[in-house]
């Protein structure tokens, strides 16, 4: 057996009887970061579905229409598509007849679509439907449309309601980093006083450890991975909790006969909190401990 | 091996130890004597370099305290033992592991410490108490324990600070007995102490130390210098 692993083995079994020890005082740190990764959780979730729904509403705004005069033939028309494809923003052109957009218009309405019958004329225009590469590049077709003959101005455009949707999604991101980087920053603070009130209450032992010619590395190992396991029991707890919570909203939401919201599914993203909130309470609990070792082992 | 060459320590304006020199072989048994604030302390200090010298050359055991670095401080400290007037035992150990806690420290496998521990306990006469808490001890007993914790890594060096202060006289002399047989064995013991009857009954080698200068070294000594 490798002195190494010999000291690693140590280390851990001395941080679970610590950990064991002073219950108050862990469960204590435990309660405090479990809750830190709590609101990490929810903020993480929330920004995976924000996300998520900006995807999908930028699907639902790359199709730009434009509506042809009505002098405008259809082998015009057909001229228009060409030009407009040939663009590297463009992915592909549909020619919509006023007649096909009546249909269109009365599968949307329903059961009111008699109301259309009494029309005595159809009042839509012919219309070509742009589906766009990129969403970035709304502007550019939107200008070069406008700019061949018999394209009924003005275009009207999604440039408005997407520069909105861009600016809520990063607001949201930017936020929930700055709240999450704040919350590490607390939990770290917790962590290192839990164990720096462990190492006080073992002064004595460690100035022993010392005198008997302990490395520091092997004075630090387990205060070291007591914090980790601190870190690591928190970590548990608010994964399973944030889970739990998770798939109940989902199940409630699932419930509802129009789900107007599509949310994450839970498996995916539960998997990866789980991780992250593991690699992060470990790190939490590892840098704290060695925070409050420091003043220690200066010596 | 303990060697001091013009060695010079202060702190601030206040005399540790000025121009010591002194020289202590392998096996050498030595009681440093001296006043409170002599600089018994700053000698043993400089030794474990828990403090570094102002000047002059100090070597324990043929390693270079005064250049050593901070990483080889360890491994000075497992070539010599200590024991201290107030025992230093954790209470929340047992007597088996409080001496077995000196051997993790140097990563001693179970199966050694098994084998090594009650040997020891057995030499300063405690293996009945193997699995008593210190509170349950006398305080001889106690530093029976000490004893055989700063002696389980075999050191070469066995640095006593007062280790009798604490103990009614009849203890404090079984105490001396178990150093002198720990001595016997080869093991150096450099002992702080003012227990004048202990040093005059021993009639080992004296140092005394006064207001930071060694004063006297005798050989076979007693105890005298006036305060």
């Amino acid at each position: 057996m490798s002195t190494m692993f010999r000291g690693i083995r140590y280390a851990l079994t001395q941080a679970f009887t610590q950990v064991f020890r002073n219950r108050a005082m862990t469960l204590a740190s435990v309660f405090s970061i479990t809750a830190m990764l709590l609101i990490l959780g929810l903020f993480f979730i929330l920004a995976v579905n924000v996300n998520m729904m900006t995807e999908s509403a930028k699907q639902q705004f790359d199709t730009i229409q434009i509506y042809l005069l009505d002098e405008t033939t259809e082998e015009q028309a057909r001229e228009i598509m060409e030009n407009l494809e040939k663009m590297p923003e463009v992915d592909g052109t549909t020619y919509v007849d006023a007649d096909q957009a009546m249909v269109e218009m009365k599968v949307r309405w329903g059961d009111n679509a008699y109301l259309l019958d009494t029309l005595a004329e159809n009042p839509f225009p012919n219309s070509i439907r742009i589906k766009l590469a990129d969403l970035e590049g709304s502007a550019t077709v939107v200008a070069a449309a406008g700019n061949l003959t018999g394209v009924k101005l003005p275009i009207k455009d999604n440039k408005d309601m997407v520069q909105q949707i861009l600016g809520i999604t990063n607001a949201v991101q930017t936020g929930a980093l700055v709240i999450i980087v704040f919350l590490v920053v607390i939990s770290v603070v917790v962590v290192s006083n839990t164990v720096k009130l462990t190492v006080l209450a073992r002064e004595r032992e460690i100035s022993i450890m010392k005198y008997v010619g302990a490395t520091n590395w092997f004075i630090r190992g387990p205060f070291l991975a007591e914090g980790m396991v601190i870190g690591c029991i928190s970590a548990l707890i608010s994964s399973g909790v944030i889970s739990f919570v998770y798939y109940k909203i989902s199940e409630l939401l699932g419930l509802q006969i129009i789900r107007f919201t599509a949310l994450v599914p839970e498996v995916f993203l539960v998997k990866n909190l789980v991780w992250i909130f593991l690699a992060l309470g470990v790190s939490i609990g590892a840098v704290g401990s060695i925070i409050s070792m420091r003043r220690f082992l200066d010596t | 091996m303990i060697e001091f060459q013009n060695v010079t320590k202060t702190y601030g304006t206040n005399v540790g130890l000025q121009d010591a020199n002194i020289h202590i072989d392998k096996g050498d048994f030595v009681f440093l004597v001296g006043p409170s604030g002599a600089g018994k302390s700053t000698f043993i200090k400089l030794i474990l370099k828990e403090i570094d010298a102002d000047s002059g050359k100090i070597r324990v055991n043929g390693i270079d305290v005064t250049k050593l670095s901070n990483r080889g401080v360890p491994k000075l400290r497992r070539s010599t033992g200590i024991v201290f007037q107030d025992f230093r035992l954790l209470p929340k150990k047992t007597v088996f592991e409080n001496v077995a806690f000196a051997m993790e420290i140097v990563h001693t496998s179970q199966r050694t410490i098994r084998r090594q521990v009650p040997q020891a306990l057995s030499l300063v006469g405690i293996s009945s108490k193997a699995d008593k808490y210190p509170s349950e001890l006398s305080a001889g007993e106690q530093q029976r324990v000490a004893i055989a914790r700063a002696i389980i890594n075999n050191p070469t060096v066995l640095i006593a600070d007062e280790p009798t202060g604490n103990l009614d006289p009849d203890t404090a002399w079984e105490i001396m007995k178990l150093l002198e047989q720990i001595n016997r064995r080869g093991t150096t013991i450099v002992m702080v102490t003012h227990a004048k009857d202990i040093v005059d009954r021993m009639g080992k080698r004296v140092v005394t130390i006064d207001k930071g200068h060694i004063v006297r070294d005798d050989r076979e000594g007693a105890y005298e210098y006036d305060v």
